[in-house]
């Protein structure tokens, strides 16, 4: 009953949409004004019903109704209860289910909160929102049904992939859906702004917000996969260069470029039709996410619906959405004429630097993940394109990025001199040389990496919070005012502190656990103990200990520096027997300096496990940057020119009388 | 408890981690030669994983095949041509430098070349309109010549 309500309610919701789609673009066309109202009450709807849907769906997988064959698939009575609660989007059908409901949330709050835009502008931006939801409503019903039932249900589910029943990855598709999803507000904003041929500052600040948030979002969604795939997969990697990681990275560069030229637009006029492009590509590369991720078309850990109709619907999605836009775009872009002029030495030039070397590097990915594809059609060579390549094509642009980021952020708009930014940070640059020197005397090997890598990281991190003291101080430096103006400084600002140097931190971060990891493997027995790094790992005991639905062979380790005990490690090998799948529980010992990291594996041919063991320098500063930089998203977003009304209430003081 | 001794065996059935103590080769220089080779072969049976970090049979079995190459004395160079002459160049995480896939190595320069040019003529004519005081409307400009040439 509640699975054909939730089937119900998404029909409708589909319906709702194609309404939505057409009648107020209808409406803003022709200047029927209650046409244009209708987006709406629509889009509200649209959500409710959406919401509705999933949770028919959640109470499916929370009530193990095996009737309903998702849950049959992807579920099972012994699961622990939060799993369950995860495992509805652990799989195609309901995965997709959120996206929707993700697009349809995105798409009523820019109804709510879009009371101060222009009637015929949140009628068009609305109806193209729609648009997409409609197209991908239309996917699921037709093709990926969440809601189908069995004839004859089963007494058990076959269980949720044992991969995905860990909180990290449990909560790592919500976050990367609402990153993702939220650029289709960009992609709708530019949309509508090129059907209108106006882009404007006040535009820029209305489509602001919308990829502010989803950055921050996409950020996180990022990290998470990242920090899952650290602490899970047995070995300490974080990052691999896996086809559907690039996907999402590509986005997330694309967004970030679509950010800073948002700026320009915003305050100076220029870059418009630039930015609207920006727009359209971000959210176009999403899609095209979606596309691999699904397909199955590039290998990948990750690809957990293969199915080529899927593939190809999906395809067609992405063709009529980007091709349109792009189509639009080439039509239209020309009447959208910049206004402000600036010399070469200028913020808007360092910005559009900026722009250049996140969108080559966002396509030096796009190219490296695809070229397989390439070569296979074209050349008829299979061939692999993996890390190696990516770290020496892609490191380099991100070198400069870091490189400039410092002067570029400070000099002025308009018309600006290098010298008297670069002299403005002499004293940042030569304390990072320092730390950079440092980094080198420190380490055994002549390798590059760790002094070039802290070198960038202290510029950045010194080179932002230079840049917001002497906003504070104003020149000179007086306690009491000082930190009062400090406290007082917008949003924006702090924005822009957080988030380049929270880019900074994760650089640190991976510069440290790139050129100064530490490794042990070795085959021990209980009672064994060895040294790693200036630490002890005292092997004492092996246990075989049964969980809700796995069993587990867990060691049990004591960790010792200078003989005073420090941390006891548990790693775990677990077998999931319904599944048929093993996997490894990493034991670490977490800290803000280091991460002590022990596997347990095999049992070895002289009796002994297979124990690797890692010392991981300054390894969570990966994603503490990371969170950093979503932070400076958050400030950014409640930045007071954000907050709805003050713009219409600035308008209506400046009027006279 | 029958259960749990058949997953027992089962968890001796299926391997699951990475490079095993027992492949080490007593020679650190050789060894850390091998690890960084492995890094750089695919496992042919996963998803894009590297040998090095692969717990696969085949992928035990390639780490194998390096590191006995290496015993017999091979440079690194002869040990991915043995490889590849086996597997194809499949097996290669990082592209070989031939054919088509210089176009790969060069799209990231190129691009920035490319694109470098039109920023710097964009850049340089938002200047150039700058010099001729783009604010004025042409019909202002000409008015503001006639006043000057007058």
């Amino acid at each position: 009953m509640v699975n054909e309500l939730g089937h119900f309610a998404l029909v409708a919701a589909f319906l709702v949409s194609a309404l939505q789609a057409v009648v107020p673009l209808v409406g803003a066309q022709r200047g029927w004004i209650a046409w244009s109202r209708v987006a709406v009450p629509c889009a509200v709807i649209q959500f409710l019903l959406t919401a509705l849907a999933f949770a028919a769906l959640t109470s499916a997988f929370v009530t193990s109704d095996f009737s309903n064959s998702l849950v049959a698939a992807n579920s099972h009575a012994a699961k622990p209860m939060i799993y369950k609660f995860t495992g509805v989007w652990g799989n195609h059908e309901g995965s997709m289910l959120l996206w929707v409901l993700i697009l349809t949330a995105f798409g009523a709050a820019a109804a709510l909160f879009g009371s101060d835009l222009p009637l015929g502008l949140r009628a068009r931006v609305l109806a193209v929102q729609s648009l997409i939801a409609c197209a991908f409503f239309a996917f699921i019903l037709f093709s990926s049904n969440p809601f189908a039932r069995l004839s004859i249900p089963p007494f058990h589910g076959s269980d949720l992939n044992p991969l995905l029943q860990d909180p990290g990855l449990a909560f790592h598709p919500p976050f990367l859906y609402l990153g993702y999803v939220g650029l289709s507000m960009s992609f709708s904003f530019a949309v509508a702004a090129l059907i209108e041929g106006k882009v404007d500052a006040a535009w820029a600040r209305w489509v602001r917000p919308w990829t502010l948030a989803s950055w921050m979002f996409l950020t996180l969604g990022i990290a998470l996969g990242s920090w899952w795939a650290y602490y899970e997969l047995g070995w300490g990697g974080w990052w691999f260069w896996d086809p559907v990681e690039n996907v999402s990275f590509i986005p997330w560069l694309i967004a970030t470029a679509l950010l800073h030229s948002a700026t320009v637009v915003e305050k100076r006029e220029s870059l418009k039709s630039w930015t609207v492009l920006l727009a359209i590509l971000a959210f176009s590369f999403s899609l095209a996410g979606t596309f691999v991720v699904r397909s199955g078309i590039l290998t990948s850990v990750h690809a957990f619906a293969s199915d080529p109709t899927r593939g190809v619907f999906i395809l067609a999605i992405l063709g009529f959405f980007s091709g349109g836009a792009l189509l639009l775009y080439s039509v239209r872009s020309a009447t959208l004429l910049a206004k402000g002029v600036f010399g070469i030495a200028s913020r808007e030039s360092a910005l559009i630097l900026n722009n250049l070397l996140l969108v080559v590097a966002a396509l030096v990915v796009f190219v490296g993940t695809f070229w397989p594809l390439v070569a296979e059609l074209f050349f008829d060579r299979k061939l692999s394109v993996g890390p190696p390549f990516f770290e020496i094509a892609f490191t380099p642009f991100m070198v400069v990025l870091a490189a400039i980021l410092p002067i570029g952020a400070i000099i002025p708009w308009k018309r600006g001199s290098i010298a008297a930014a670069a002299n403005a940070q002499i004293g940042v640059l030569a304390l990072s040389a320092a730390v950079g020197a440092f980094a080198w005397s420190l380490q055994t090997g002549s390798g590059m990496l760790a002094p070039i890598g802290f070198l960038l990281a202290s510029w950045l991190i010194l080179g932002s919070a230079a840049d917001l003291i002497a906003r504070a101080t104003g020149g000179r430096f007086r306690f009491g005012r000082s930190t009062s103006r400090l406290a007082g400084l917008p949003g924006s600002i702090w924005g822009k502190f957080l988030a380049h140097s929270g880019l900074g931190l994760t650089i640190l971060g991976i510069t440290a656990v790139t050129a100064w990891q530490l490794e042990d493997i070795r085959s021990a027995t209980p009672g064994d103990s060895f040294e790693l790094g200036g630490y002890t790992f005292a092997f004492d005991d092996v246990s075989e200990i049964r969980g809700p639905n796995y069993l587990s062979l867990t060691g049990d380790f004591a960790v010792y520096s200078d003989n005073v005990q420090i941390a006891k490690l548990k790693p775990e090998k677990r077998f999931y027997p319904v599944a048929g799948m093993q996997t490894t529980e990493a034991a670490i010992d977490m800290g803000l300096t280091r991460d002590l990291y022990l596997v347990i594996g095999e049992r070895q041919l002289d009796g002994g496990y297979s124990i690797r063991t890692y010392v991981k320098p300054f390894a969570n500063w990966i994603w503490i940057g990371a969170i950093v930089m979503a932070a400076g998203a958050l400030a950014s977003l409640l930045d007071r020119r954000y907050r709805i009304g003050i713009a219409a209430r600035r308008a209506a003081r400046a009027l006279p009388g | 408890m029958k259960w749990f001794a058949v997953a027992a065996y089962l968890f001796a059935a299926v391997k699951v981690s990475a490079v095993e103590p027992d492949e080490l080769l007593g020679d650190p220089g050789l060894e850390s030669r091998a690890r960084a080779i492995s890094e750089n072969l695919r496992c042919l049976i996963c998803r894009n994983e590297s040998i090095d970090d692969s717990s696969a049979e085949l992928a035990s079995d390639l780490r194998k095949i390096v590191r006995e190459q290496l015993l017999a004395g091979k440079s690194d160079e002869e040990v991915y041509a043995f490889v590849v002459d086996r597997y194809g160049e499949f097996v290669l995480l990082k592209p070989s430098f031939k054919g088509a896939n210089v176009f790969l190595y060069a799209s990231g320069p190129i691009m920035f070349a490319v694109g470098g040019v039109v920023c710097a003529l964009y850049v340089r004519r938002r200047r150039a309109s700058s010099r001729k005081e783009d604010y004025l409307q042409k019909d202002e400009r000409d008015r503001l010549e006639k006043i000057l040439g007058d």
